[in-house]
């Protein structure tokens, strides 16, 4: 039984290797070291090898020579524990409930605030975080506001050469006086007076900059603004009023009786949405028939994270020598009373949690007591078959940390589930990091170690006599 | 002589000179149980048990049988005297020694076959290698000649409860003997049996003995005990040797 066992087992035999084994060789020699012998020929298998059989030896000496090779090791302990969860399947469930329940909750309110934190940012990245816009300063006299400063002409120019902007533009309302503006130049005195449509002056990059969709035609481009080319642009609530619904045949529309060629249509824009109320003119053309004389407003895309840089680089690169004439307004930090609001709705959640996960490892703690009463049969066997304490309250531990892994997995499942569901019917994203959910199942495994410990502590305390006499 | 010493030797003092030792040997070994007044229930008792002996220990209920099963089992500490097992004194030894030496040289068999209710009876017979060290690679092996030696290689994946009460023990049976244990102990095997199972049973001890198993059986039945090579008879704390 020991001779030939020693050859042929494999390292699978290694692995269980305990603290059994003396710390002495066969000849009661302190025993050598893992390390390379000196002295010693021969490859390294058969050198393993001969350890191998060293130590055997020496725990042959110590188990009485009965029996060499594995014990009780870590392979076996979860067998065991496995064996021990499964036999009752039903009250398996039982117990695990309140660790789902508590696990799920988690998982939901920690995924629940991340969705929705993520739903505001985003929202927040997509045009307040990217979003600059520029004004003269203004200040008060006794005749009202005026602006102190203005914003030149070349403001594409000077601003896109700062970095972190993407796209700048332009834009002022244009006096036309009582001009009317129709589509069709008809002289009807009898026609009740419409209200026209506000006039707008713009540079090619405002479309890009308030991040606008053409319907149809096309934007106005430099060329046209420096030429001052009689075209416009409708916004789309304009076109309808206006009747102009297409741009392929160039229809024109008449400001204050001076015809300008239609070019497109735009619709959908993020910011100074009165565009689409608007008609809007080249800057050039602008100038040259009304006599622009100063640009209100500049709006600017800019790369996430360059507010402060944009911020402070474009009232210099404005207005050089006064640049406190200019106002720029970056994107604003995130609302800290959104997040004390939101902070104070996952301390309750996480409160209530935290409740559910007590009570759950309490149920694991009750069910696996009740469990060690009921096996106190097995737990006597075991030990007189060469159990020791420390086998059997190892098993019974490994038992409730499993029965909580089971709950902290099937609740990180749910819970995940729920945040998906939520997130579907609200039309969010939803966002949960992969560590919440690994953590919550190995919180479980953590809580039923724990609720284990008291009756593992009992189990291995159980002396086998008395467990005997009970009989199963 | 001690346990510990053993542990560090790995060749016996007692092999060179001679015979080898008796398997079991009780030196004026004594079990008081505290209470007023204090029962004794073992009173300076002597005993051998030689290798490759079948011994019965036959007494009435209370007369102390189960207080010596329990503590030739390593399962109970004597309060005086000495237990010496293969010749080696158990008094110095720690729990886990005991409990190394239970999974290594002891095998029991109990009356109420302790078999868990929720594993097949190949699982049952391995159990008992998982605390004795039997390597891996030959437990399902060793398990699977254990019940062919006791005939119930057709029964492998059964569930003790659907065995008959003579199956179970014989599973019981095969194992206490898979892990080739020095002595095998017997608590009252036949006690739950009717006398066609007890007499399989008692027939697999025979044949066990036959191929060189120590053999301790602990009962109150004179038929079982007749079928030991000798008897010793336990009746208020004190042996006395049964003549044929």
């Amino acid at each position: 039984m020991t001779g030939s066992p020693a050859e042929v087992t494999t390292a699978r035999a290694e692995e269980a290797e305990t603290g059994a084994a003396p710390e002495t060789t066969a000849d009661g020699a302190p025993r050598p070291r893992r390390g390379r012998r000196p002295g010693r020929l021969g490859s390294p298998w058969r050198r393993l090898r001969q350890r191998r059989a060293d130590r055997r030896a020496a725990r042959e000496v110590s188990r009485g020579g009965a029996a060499a090779g594995d014990l009780f090791g870590v392979r076996d302990l979860v067998a065991e524990a496995a064996h021990g969860i499964g036999a009752r399947p039903a009250r398996l469930l039982l117990t695990i409930v309140g660790t789902v329940l508590g696990i799920g909750s988690l998982v939901v309110t920690v995924g629940l605030a991340q969705t929705a934190a993520g739903q505001i940012s985003r929202q927040f990245d997509a045009v307040a975080s990217t979003q600059v816009t520029v004004e003269p300063a203004t200040a008060r006299t006794q005749g009202g506001e005026r602006a102190t400063g203005r914003i030149p002409w070349d403001v594409e120019d000077r601003m896109m050469r700062l970095a972190g902007i993407e796209a700048v533009g332009g834009v002022s309302a244009v006096d036309v006086a009582d001009a009317e503006i129709t589509a069709v130049p008809v002289n009807d005195p009898a026609a009740a007076a419409t209200v026209s449509p506000q006039v707008l002056a713009a540079t090619p990059g405002l479309l890009e900059a308030v991040r606008g969709q053409v319907v149809t035609g096309r934007f106005f481009d430099a060329g046209h603004d420096e030429r001052a080319d009689r075209v416009v642009v409708l916004g789309s609530r304009a076109a309808t009023r206006l009747g102009v619904n297409r741009v392929d045949r160039q229809p024109s529309i008449f400001i204050d009786g001076r015809p300008y060629t239609v070019i497109g249509v735009i619709g959908d824009v993020s910011r100074r949405t009165d565009l689409l109320d608007a008609v809007i003119l080249p800057m050039g053309t602008a100038r040259s028939d009304f006599e622009l004389s100063v640009l209100e407003e500049a709006h600017a895309r800019i790369a996430i994270g360059a507010g402060p840089v944009v911020g402070e680089q474009v009232p210099i690169a404005l207005a050089p020598n006064d640049p406190e004439s200019v106002n720029v307004q970056v994107p604003p930090p995130p609302s800290a009373v959104q997040q004390n609001v939101q902070a104070d709705i996952n301390a309750i959640f996480l409160a209530l949690g935290a409740v559910a996960l007590l009570v759950g490892g309490l149920g694991i703690a009750n069910v696996t007591l009740l469990s060690v009463r009921e096996r106190i049969g097995e737990i006597g066997l075991r030990r007189a078959l060469g159990a020791t304490r420390k086998n059997i309250g190892s098993q019974f531990l490994v038992e409730s940390a499993v029965i909580g892994l089971l709950g902290g997995l099937i609740g990180s499942a749910l819970g995940v589930a729920v945040v998906l569901v939520v997130s579907l019917s609200k039309e969010w994203t939803p966002i949960l990091d992969t560590w919440v959910v690994l953590g919550s199942s190995v919180l479980g495994a953590v809580i039923g170690l724990l609720a284990g410990t008291y009756p593992a502590l009992k189990a291995a305390a159980i002396e086998p006599i008395t467990a005997l006499r009970g009989g199963t | 002589m001690t346990v510990l010493e053993v542990f560090a030797d790995p060749t016996p003092a007692e092999e060179p000179a001679g015979p080898p030792p008796p398997v079991i040997e009780l030196r004026g070994l004594g079990r008081a149980f505290p209470g007023t007044p204090p029962v004794e229930a073992l009173r300076s008792v002597d005993l051998k048990v030689e290798a490759r002996e079948y011994v019965s220990i036959v007494g009435p209920s209370g007369s102390g049988k189960s207080t010596l099963l329990h503590i030739l089992g390593l399962l109970d500490r004597p309060t005086s005297g000495d237990y010496l097992l293969d010749g080696v004194s158990t008094a110095e030894a720690t729990e886990d020694q005991r409990a190394a030496l239970r999974g290594g040289r002891i095998g029991f068999v109990f009356q109420s076959f302790h078999l868990l209710p929720h594993r097949s009876v190949l699982d049952n017979v391995l159990l008992a290698t998982l605390y004795s060290g039997v390597p891996r690679v030959e437990r399902r092996d060793r398990a699977l000649a254990a019940l062919d030696r006791v005939g119930l290689s057709h029964r492998l994946e059964f569930m003790p409860t659907v065995l008959s009460g003579g199956e179970r023990q014989r599973v019981a049976v095969a194992r206490a003997v898979m892990t080739q244990p020095h002595v095998l102990l017997a608590d009252e095997p036949t006690g739950n049996l009717d006398s066609e199972n007890s007499a399989g049973v008692l027939d697999l001890f025979d044949e066990l003995h036959a191929d060189g198993l120590t053999l301790v059986v602990i009962t109150h039945d004179a038929a079982v005990s007749r079928r030991a090579e000798r008897s010793v008879r336990i009746a208020d704390g004190t042996l006395t040797e049964v003549v044929a």
